[in-house]
């Protein structure tokens, strides 16, 4: 092996003096086999995504229903469908809904798997495997969870309940069809999914920041605290913001969570637009063009954030490549 | 992965007791918080071996009083057709996955083409899509296409989840593989599939599998693009049939359990032999660019 290495520097030292014309050649050549190597990736992205975003901006512009799939007629209606769904009394309540689901669920579970990162900080025995085991929740189907949640979250037979009332609480909550609750339910389950991913993200940040810094402050007489708001919470940052960004976006489009334990119900109380927009394309009307259109306010918005976080990520990448 | 930084091993010189139940308090505080987040799994597993009678009770007992295996039972024969289509699609969205990516990637780590990271962008942001807005005009495409209800229907869609994050993951790791040793394979003769092949896919191994492993997950897990592009119940997968089941007015919530179980099976399963795969993985995929 090292012998090939080694003839390897030696022809790639050698090549600037001679043979230019043939290594032009050979370089175009290899550069359509690299994009014979992208060919696959390339039609799959246009075929899966860039079509079916296209696709569905133009379904947002059609009157596109259950009739557009037996005559295939599908009259274009400009803006209409966007109007109609603005004055629809469920627009609102499910553009609020969205936005305290998500602002709710980032917040918990960034300062819940932040103190778990910071607990898992210290060396014990068992870290790894502890460690490691919160991972499952995160991993299970979210619709799976969500079921679990729909047990645990039972009136009468429930766990929470159960706790609340050892607690003290002597009313029953219904934690699923109390219209006030029914969000803050989905909320708490969303949360626990999340804890993890953030957690683990965290974590590894965590573990880049140099122990010499807490020595040396701990020397000057710096405490706990002092040490998390002037070493670690800094130094954080930039991962803190990756992990919000994402976090943002990937919440901004949760489906499986709200569909399995309340299905947006009861009234559209924990109705958001993704879940929104399905219910108006298949299961109420269907009309296709609506639910599309809805898609396409959550889709500009989950870019914009999307944007935010890839010139964040590359700039941080720039930086610290130079 | 397993490693923190070593602390100065202070309890060696100084064999009081104190260091030694400082450390078990430790301890004994992350039992108490993996436990407390892993509490909602060990519930459905508790349920999962009760009758209904005993799961319709207030509360349910903490431990199966008589431990039944009834529910498992008849899970497998009224889910058993919903396990075996989420096998098809997870096996599915691994093969097509891997069939895209892997070359995709190889080519990203290793020409410098302008089209490449514009597809990099591009993938980062289409995996962020949300995935209703993808379901709803393939719907209409398959239908037209009559795929509709098809096994490769939602395999297709599936991979719209993992492509983006195994080419990412995968080009991560191909970025490590020092460039001399494919210039040696061309001094040698070799051609790029050669390279590929031979070069850059075993000592991918690593990127390989953590990809495959998330890709089947995906697959496994995927509920939108099923519930969507798929009304044949013939090949309804475990999260569309337990979404069906807690539909119904009698539910029958041991079989429920018992079916919510095996569906978190393949997960548990992999932070078990893969615990290291998974945790780069995570952290690969969010912070890599």
């Amino acid at each position: 092996m090292t012998r090939v290495v080694e003839t390897g520097a030696a022809a790639k030292a050698a090549a600037p003096v001679s043979h230019q014309p043939r290594r032009l050649r050979r370089w175009r050549r290899e550069r359509i086999v690299g994009l014979l190597f992208l060919l696959p990736a390339l039609v799959y992205v246009l075929a899966f995504y860039v079509y079916p975003i296209a696709f569905n901006f133009l379904m947002s512009l059609e009157k596109y229903t259950l009739k557009t799939f037996v005559t295939g007629e599908a009259p274009f209606i400009g803006l209409d469908n966007f109007k109609r769904l603005v004055n629809n009394p469920e627009f609102w309540p499910a553009v609020t809904n969205t936005v305290w689901f998500t602002v709710g669920s980032l917040f918990f579970q960034f300062t819940l798997g932040l103190l778990i990162a910071l607990f898992y900080q210290h060396k014990f025995p068992l870290n790894s495997i502890l460690r490691a085991l919160i991972l499952v929740p995160w991993l299970a189907p979210v619709l799976v969870s969500g079921a679990i949640w729909v047990r645990l979250f039972d009136q009468d037979t429930g766990v929470i309940n159960f706790a609340i009332h050892s607690l003290g609480y002597q009313g029953q909550i219904s934690w699923l069809t109390d219209p006030h609750l029914s969000l803050i339910s989905v909320l708490i389950a969303n949360i626990w999914i999340g804890i993890p991913f953030n957690m683990v993200i965290l974590y590894g940040g965590l573990q880049a920041i140099p122990r010499v810094l807490y020595e040396a402050a701990s020397i000057d007489g710096a405490s706990a605290w002092q040490g998390f708001r002037y070493i670690t919470w800094p130094l954080l940052r930039p991962v803190s913001t990756v992990v919000l960004l994402l976090g943002l976006v990937y919440t901004l489009k949760v489906f499986d969570v709200i569909m399995s334990i309340t299905r947006g119900g009861p009234a559209n109380t924990s109705q958001t637009l993704n879940t929104w927009a399905y219910s108006l394309g298949f299961t109420n009307g269907f009309d296709f063009g609506l639910g599309a259109a809805a898609g396409d306010i959550l889709l500009v918005v989950v870019f914009a954030f999307g944007m935010l976080y890839l010139r964040y990520a590359y700039r941080e990448n720039r930086e610290t490549a130079s | 992965m397993s490693g923190s930084t070593p602390i100065p091993a202070r309890s060696r010189h100084t064999k009081s007791l104190r260091p030694r139940l400082k450390t078990v308090g430790w301890t004994a505080a992350g039992i108490l918080i993996t436990g407390f987040m892993l509490f909602p799994l060990y519930w459905i597993v508790n349920l999962s071996f009760m009758n209904q009678m005993e799961i319709l009770q207030t509360p349910p007992p903490f431990i199966p009083p008589n431990p039944t295996l009834d529910a498992y039972r008849n899970a497998l024969s009224t889910a058993g057709g919903y396990i075996q289509s989420s096998f098809i699609y997870a096996l599915g969205t691994v093969v097509v996955t891997m069939l895209v990516a892997t070359p995709a990637a190889y080519a990203l780590a290793t020409f410098r083409a302008r089209i490449g990271s514009l597809l990099l962008f591009s993938l980062i942001l289409a995996q962020m899509a949300p995935g209703f807005v993808i379901a709803n005009s393939l719907y209409s495409a398959f239908s037209s296409l009559g795929l509709l209800n098809s096994y490769q229907a939602v395999i297709l869609a599936d991979s719209t989840i993992a492509v983006p994050f195994a080419i990412i993951i995968m080009r991560a790791f191909m970025i490590g593989i020092p460039g001399e040793l494919s210039e040696a394979a061309k001094v040698d003769g070799a051609g790029q599939l050669r390279i590929f092949r031979s070069i850059y896919v075993p000592l991918s191994r690593t990127a390989l599998i953590t990809a495959s492993l998330f890709s089947f997950l995906f697959g496994w897990g995927d509920f939108l693009f099923a519930l969507i592009l798929n009304n044949n119940p013939d090949h309804v997968p475990i999260t569309v049939g337990i979404y069906r089941f807690i539909g119904f007015s009698s539910v029958q919530w041991p079989s429920i359990m018992a079916t919510a179980v095996i569906a978190v099976i393949p997960a548990a399963f992999l932070v078990a032999i893969a615990q290291r795969y998974v945790a780069a993985g995570i952290t690969a995929g969010a912070l890599k660019e």
